[in-house]
């Protein structure tokens, strides 16, 4: 009987785990092991290099950086675009007029697509022509006029601010999911004891809202560290190196310069630090909660 | 002594102030959108020449255009049926596996949960060519099966995730009730488990939907024939190594972005309405 | 509002029916994987597929394939793949799977294209070019056609011979504002010759509070082109392909001469602020709407320009030469080229389409109906006055393609993000010699 209820519960996850095997460990395993190899992805032959990729990896200083500029990004990401979507998903999840209209707006920018993201954005923050720096002079700031996109200074910062702004639909739809799911009648008993709206806010929303905050913090932590296409719709990945990414170095291996088998190692390493990263990032969470 | 009136004015100017601080996001997001349907609306010379929002002269015929040069109308039905396949897909998979891993027991569970999880975190540079190769050996390469099961298992782990974790928040109440009633495991799946989670299917709907809908390196990899490229393989035919028509293009964008508005339109009703009926958080 | 009391109620019953919908799930799932054998598509013999990328030029292709079906019975299959990275990436997975189809376009350096022909992938066209006592061969431009030639003792270890066909041809210029040159007291029909003209231009560009030279140069390859073409002027070619065999280091004072062109470009103020991550599409729009005073381009925006502003007023130009020592150059030679599939049962017929394609008559009707430079000399017959400035530039074409030898890629990228470092101020050109020649002892060494 145990043994006939364990495999009716292997029937629940087959189907996933027959896509899965097919169609992503079996590309992964030949990935996996060209990372041992140099072959520039089109002749038959392929070189066994042993860990030389690896090595040659741990002193590529341009893919360090990439990271840690990813890891910029995506800090931003998990606080300003993530708080922005909190605070908006909280706010029309209230009484609030017009809340269909603002849920469907502030999912306009994850549905356009980077081309036009990249285009509006490049003339809002053009160096010469832009309405950010003309907005700014008729303001009586000229002194922070500046070109923001290829300014070494302001060009990361740039890129996260609009990565944010296109991803936080996201986080807001999550949210407010979440935020649904908080039966109305928990309030109600908050405030007939007599608590105001920060109170019950404190007490009730955001203990509530903690995996559903870990859960988004996840998917934002994955999803910025892979961001690439408005990168390159917006700079390039340059000035320089100032806004490369470790995704854009993959790229540039595997197309530019047609290092298949590098590019393979670095995507492995590149997982290895993602799955690192997400795992600290759980485990946290995981404390968290327990002390609430 | 507070009155009435002083509760009023509070109550007024903070949802003023949050009025005013959801129209100010509002309007940055709406910009871009207005600047595409406007710029789809100019022609080539006028385009980044005009910046105005409302264009001298109305040029609808670039949807005509768009859609005729584009070749949309085929396409158009094919990235629909891809993307509800993949969608009903990874709805029933997805939803499946993760109720499996939130509720039930069976040996190994933690580790296929892992395998998912880190499949969602290990990018596969390059993983076209196996794929390539694979799909062809089984004779699946440029079929519309290929192409719906590669996408189902883009989608999966995220879905699973997601699914998990607010299966994982969901009361265990009615199941247990359902399960005294006799009720078969995959019974509570389908009338329980599933309708419960209404707002999050909601979104994985639309997040699977979404991407499904805009993916073209896969389709232009694994396709040889024109009749079976989804919608975005059309529009990109506009975006020349050369030359951007860059009206057509804003055209097509537009026309390609009504279809996902339309589903999340129709989705956030579930968002938004979902498990109130009644269910409590444990 | 509905009570699920209710639902779990009306549905308990038939609850042994999900168990057939999950078995069935199954099956279909695992089924999936041993039907589909029979959609597999059969092609009739007298079809020709062709693969590429090129967006603008397929409504041509379908004509002249229409044309050549009427003519032969061969039904010539023009298949569009866009846009071209994905294109790339399209048919390196294809040899992977042997099936690449009878004719296709590669993009990528000639090391890749010499990883093709080596793995068996590209047919030699040699003989047929030299059919006729080299009939076919003798009607390209010579500089279209050694692009796809690989020369006797070349270092990539291919069989000398020819293994593409060139469809057309380009060369990258600079371009200049007719409008904006009046405007700016200059003469618009004499561009600035040398380099120091071209600097003093940039300071008066600055004080009128206009905006130079655009370019992609956010796309690194932009900015090696222009770098090279100086690099040739300074120092000649035998030395530019005696630093890429590693006899001459790039802390050469010939090379830092090179870097600190780009660090006088941007002080003196020729440059559009904001160069350094700007696409070339970007350029294209400002310079088309009269933004940008010079732009530096290829031969394929005089049909961008044209779509954008018919009325802009503008001149080709070379760039303004440095040094008497040797002469300037410009890259050129074969903008696209096709290959024919070793491995095609259809590669007489393919050849022989080649052939027709690359005609006097075709050529000509490609060349005016996309505004492309034709790869076959002949054809060169009346195209529009800038365009045809653009092709007596050829004489001084150059490309890194016939040089028989390339950098390795780290190094060009080092070059290349190495003067995007100088122009915003962050190196030295000193600087970047040296980080360019430790890379390229790098690479050396790991050769060895």
């Amino acid at each position: 009987m145990k043994v006939k209820s364990t495999l009716e519960n292997y029937l629940f996850v087959l189907p996933a785990v027959i896509i899965f095997t097919i169609f992503y460990i079996i590309p992964f395993i030949w990935v996996f092991q060209l990372a041992f190899y140099d072959w520039d992805g089109i002749m038959p032959t392929k070189f066994f290099v042993g860990l030389g990729n690896f090595i040659e990896i741990l002193q590529d200083k341009i893919w360090w950086r990439s990271i840690w500029q990813a890891g910029y990004i995506t800090l931003i990401a998990l606080t300003f675009q993530n708080a922005l979507a909190f605070l908006l998903a909280w706010a029309c999840d209230r009484q609030i007029r017009m809340k269909n209209f603002y849920r469907l707006i502030f999912f306009i920018p994850p549905v356009l697509s980077e081309v036009v993201v990249g285009l509006v954005w490049q003339w809002i923050l053009d160096g010469n022509y832009g309405l950010l720096n003309h907005w700014l002079v008729s303001l009586g700031f000229p002194h922070l006029v500046r070109n923001w996109l290829s300014d070494p200074k302001t060009a990361l910062t740039t890129v996260a601010i609009v990565h944010s702004w296109k991803g936080f639909g996201w986080g807001f739809l999550i949210f407010l999911a979440g935020l649904q799911t908080i039966p109305r009648e928990l309030y109600e008993a908050a405030r007939v004891d007599g608590a105001n709206a920060w109170e019950s806010f404190r007490r009730i929303t955001l203990p509530l809202m903690i995996p559903v905050a870990v859960l988004v913090g996840i998917l934002t932590i994955l999803g910025t560290m892979q961001a690439f296409v408005l990168i390159i719709a917006m700079t390039g990945g340059g000035p320089a190196y100032h806004t490369q990414v470790p995704v854009l170095r993959i790229l540039a291996s595997m197309r530019g310069s047609s290092r298949f088998g590098y590019a393979c190692a670095q995507g492995i390493t590149f997982g290895i630090i993602l799955v690192i990263v997400s795992f600290i990032q759980y485990r946290f969470s995981k404390r968290a909660r327990q002390y609430q | 002594m507070k009155t009435g009136l002083y509760y009023k004015t509070k109550r007024i100017t903070i949802n003023l102030f949050i009025h005013l601080f959801l129209l100010s996001v509002a309007v940055t997001c709406i910009f871009p959108l207005l600047w595409m349907v406007a710029s789809s609306l100019k022609t080539q010379e006028t385009i980044f020449r005009d910046m105005s929002f409302i264009p001298k002269e109305w040029h609808f015929e670039n949807y005509y255009r768009a859609w005729r040069e584009g070749g949309f109308g085929r396409n158009f039905l094919n990235s629909l049926f891809y993307t509800t396949s993949v969608v009903i897909g990874i709805i029933i998979v997805a939803s499946l596996a993760a109720y499996a891993f939130s509720r039930l027991r069976f040996p190994g569970q933690n580790v296929f949960f892992a395998m998912f999880m880190a499949a969602m975190m290990i990018p596969i540079p390059g993983s076209f060519v196996p794929l390539y190769v694979l799909l062809n050996k089984l004779h699946l390469r440029n079929t519309a099966l290929g192409y719906i099961l590669c996408m189902i298992n883009v989608g999966l782990s995220t879905s699973i995730f997601l699914l998990k974790t607010f299966f994982d928040k969901m009361p265990k109440e009615l199941e247990d009730a359902a399960r005294i009633d006799g009720c078969s495991k995959l019974g509570i799946w389908w009338h329980v488990a599933l309708p419960l989670a209404k707002p999050v299917l909601a979104v994985v709907v639309v997040f699977n939907a979404l991407n499904v809908w805009n993916e073209y390196v896969l389709a232009l990899i694994i396709f040889d024939a024109k009749p079976l490229m989804p919608l975005q393989v059309a529009l990109m035919t506009f975006q020349g190594e050369f030359i951007t028509q860059y009206p057509l293009l804003m055209a097509g964008l537009t026309i390609t972005a009504l279809p996902i508005i339309i589903v999340y339109l129709f989705m956030q009703r579930y968002i938004v309405k979902g498990v109130t009926q009644g269910a409590i958080v444990g | 509002m509905v009570n699920p009391e209710q639902i779990l109620n009306s549905n308990f019953q038939n609850s042994k029916f999900s168990y057939w919908i999950l078995f069935v799930i199954c099956v279909l799932v695992m089924g999936i994987f041993v039907i589909g054998c029979s959609t597999q598509k059969t092609e009739s013999k007298a079809t020709i597929t062709i693969w590429h990328w090129m967006t603008d030029r397929q409504p041509a292709f379908l004509e002249l394939a229409r044309r050549y079906e009427a003519k032969t019975g061969v039904k010539v299959n023009f298949e569009l793949y866009a846009p071209s990275d994905a294109y790339a990436q399209k048919v390196r997975a294809a040899c992977q799977g042997n099936t690449l189809p009878d004719i296709f376009g590669i993009l990528g350096e000639k090391r890749d294209f010499a990883s093709f022909v080596k793995a068996g992938y590209i047919l030699d066209l040699t003989p047929y070019m030299e059919e006729d006592s080299g009939l076919w061969k003798n009607s390209f431009f010579s500089e279209a056609l050694s692009v796809n030639e690989f020369p006797e003792g070349n270092s990539y270890g291919v069989k000398p011979g020819i293994y593409a066909a060139p469809i057309d041809v380009m060369t990258i210029q600079m371009l200049y504002n007719k409008d904006l040159f009046r405007q700016l007291g200059l003469d618009p029909n004499r561009p600035p010759q040398t380099f120091g003209e071209f600097l003093e231009i940039g300071k008066k560009i600055k004080a009128a509070e206009i905006q130079g030279l655009v370019s992609g140069w956010g796309e690194m390859w932009m900015i090696d082109c222009l770098a090279n073409n100086y690099a040739f002027n300074l120092m000649g070619k035998d030395k530019v392909l005696a630093t890429i065999r590693g006899e001459v280091p790039y802390t050469d004072p010939d090379w830092i001469r090179v870097f600190r062109l780009f660090k006088e470009m941007q002080e003196s103020g020729v440059l559009y602020n904001g160069i350094v991550t700007m696409i070339n599409k970007t350029a294209e729009q400002l310079f088309a709407n009269e933004k940008a005073v010079f732009a530096f381009n290829g031969s394929w925006c005089v049909n961008v320009y044209k779509g954008m502003n018919p009325n802009l007023n503008y001149g080709v130009m070379l760039p303004p030469k440095v040094s008497e020592n040797f002469p300037m150059s410009i890259w050129g030679g074969a903008g696209s080229s096709f290959m024919v599939n070793a491995k095609s049962k259809n590669k007489e017929e393919a050849v022989k389409f080649l052939k027709w394609l690359t005609d006097k008559d075709q050529q000509a009707y490609l060349a005016e109906a996309t505004n492309n430079l034709p790869a076959n000399k002949e054809s060169v017959r009346e195209i529009p006055e800038v365009l045809s400035q653009f092709a007596s530039a050829m004489r001084f074409a150059t490309h890194p393609n016939v040089w028989g030898i390339s950098e390795f890629s780290a190094v060009i990228e080092a070059f290349d993000k190495g003067i995007q470092s100088i122009i915003i101020g962050e190196k030295t050109p000193e600087q970047v010699a040296q980080e360019v020649q430790k890379i390229k002892e790098r690479e050396l060494a790991k050769r060895k």
